[in-house]
């Protein structure tokens, strides 16, 4: 295996990693969240429009951290920097 | 494929055209003509026209919603923060169109609205509490934790930009993903799906806008008369 295969593969794999760990944990947090939220609905029907804007922006933080890893493994695919410094530096 | 709107589309010795500067301005533009359009004859009688009527319904769902979370006048947000909402909004839904792309897929155009709530919070915040009120805010608990809320006020404008960003460019990288391997429906179905995100979004980037201007206005003295206002996010 040359350079080029080994960044390919690592790549691949690290941004197969990246994107199922970085969706478990939000994942389990919303779920959490969603809950909370629906319990808290279901006790006070009145407080449901401030529950629910408050449960959005939440989940809008909760979620950011699943979309930083969507951006990185979507960087280590298609944007890799390593990739084009390796293919410059190899001799054709 | 495509990865980002910001390739240079024509250029002339130092001027780049890029789609995202060509299609933030038609936005602009069709914003601004939309808008004077309606105004241009606005009547108090019972039958409205149709654009008044969708004007007033956007204004006043905007004022609604600023005064809800702010719990202050919305006179002084809603040029700001209905602005933020309304080019987001049009620029996400606008992606039905072949051939268009949305500005808010490029992470300098996310980059800069992120970064105008990053004035505007001290600017309200020294507008209504004064400059030494504004500054003694950093100093809140106490004076170790200046850096701390000086990291804040940055990250969570980065995470402002890079939300808006990474949710809008997953939804036309994944559409153009699967256009490769299910070209029948499924992208129809993404694209209706990247419709939802990119209105609620829209929706979160004005609201999280108004909760850190809320946040800079009156922090000192609504801990006092309203103590629920500290359950607010305010990272």
């Amino acid at each position: 295996m040359d350079s080029n295969t080994v960044i390919a593969a690592v790549s691949i794999f690290t941004a197969g990693i990246t994107i199922a760990i970085g969706s478990m944990g939000p994942a389990l947090g919303e779920g959490r969240a969603l809950a909370q939220a629906l319990s808290a609905i279901a006790q006070q029907p009145d407080e449901a429009s401030t529950i629910t804007r408050t449960l959005f922006v939440g989940l809008a933080m909760v979620e950011s951290t699943a979309i930083y890893c969507f951006v990185i493994s979507m960087i280590l695919i298609f944007a890799n920097p390593f990739w084009n410094y390796f293919l410059q530096a190899t001799p054709k | 494929m495509n990865m980002s709107p910001d390739e240079p589309l024509w250029q002339w010795e130092f001027l780049i055209l890029n789609r995202t500067i060509l299609f933030t301005w038609l936005i602009m533009g069709l914003l601004t003509c939309g808008s004077w359009l309606v105004t241009r004859r606005l009547s108090t009688s019972a039958r409205l026209s149709r654009g008044q009527n969708l004007l007033e319904v956007l204004v006043s769902g905007l004022k609604n919603q600023i005064q809800d979370v702010s719990q202050q006048d919305p006179g002084p947000f809603l040029p700001f923060v209905g602005t933020l909402f309304l080019f987001i909004v049009v620029s996400n839904i606008l992606s039905i169109v072949p051939g268009y792309e949305a500005p808010t897929s490029s992470l300098s155009t996310t980059a800069a609205l992120a970064t105008c709530v990053f004035i505007a919070v001290p600017i309200y915040g020294i507008a209504s509490q004064g400059l030494a009120d504004y500054l003694k805010q950093y100093l809140q608990p106490s004076f170790l934790m200046l850096p701390f809320n000086i990291i804040g006020e940055l990250s969570r404008t980065l995470a402002l930009a890079v939300r808006l960003y990474g949710n809008i460019m997953s939804g036309g990288v994944i559409g153009a993903i699967l256009l490769g391997f299910v070209p029948l429906f499924v992208p129809i179905l993404m694209q209706a799906f990247g419709l939802l995100t990119g209105v609620i979004q829209a929706y979160i980037f004005a609201v999280l806008a108004m909760v850190y201007i809320a946040s800079g206005t009156q922090a000192t003295h609504t801990l006092s008369e309203q103590p629920e206002e500290n359950s607010k996010p305010n990272t």
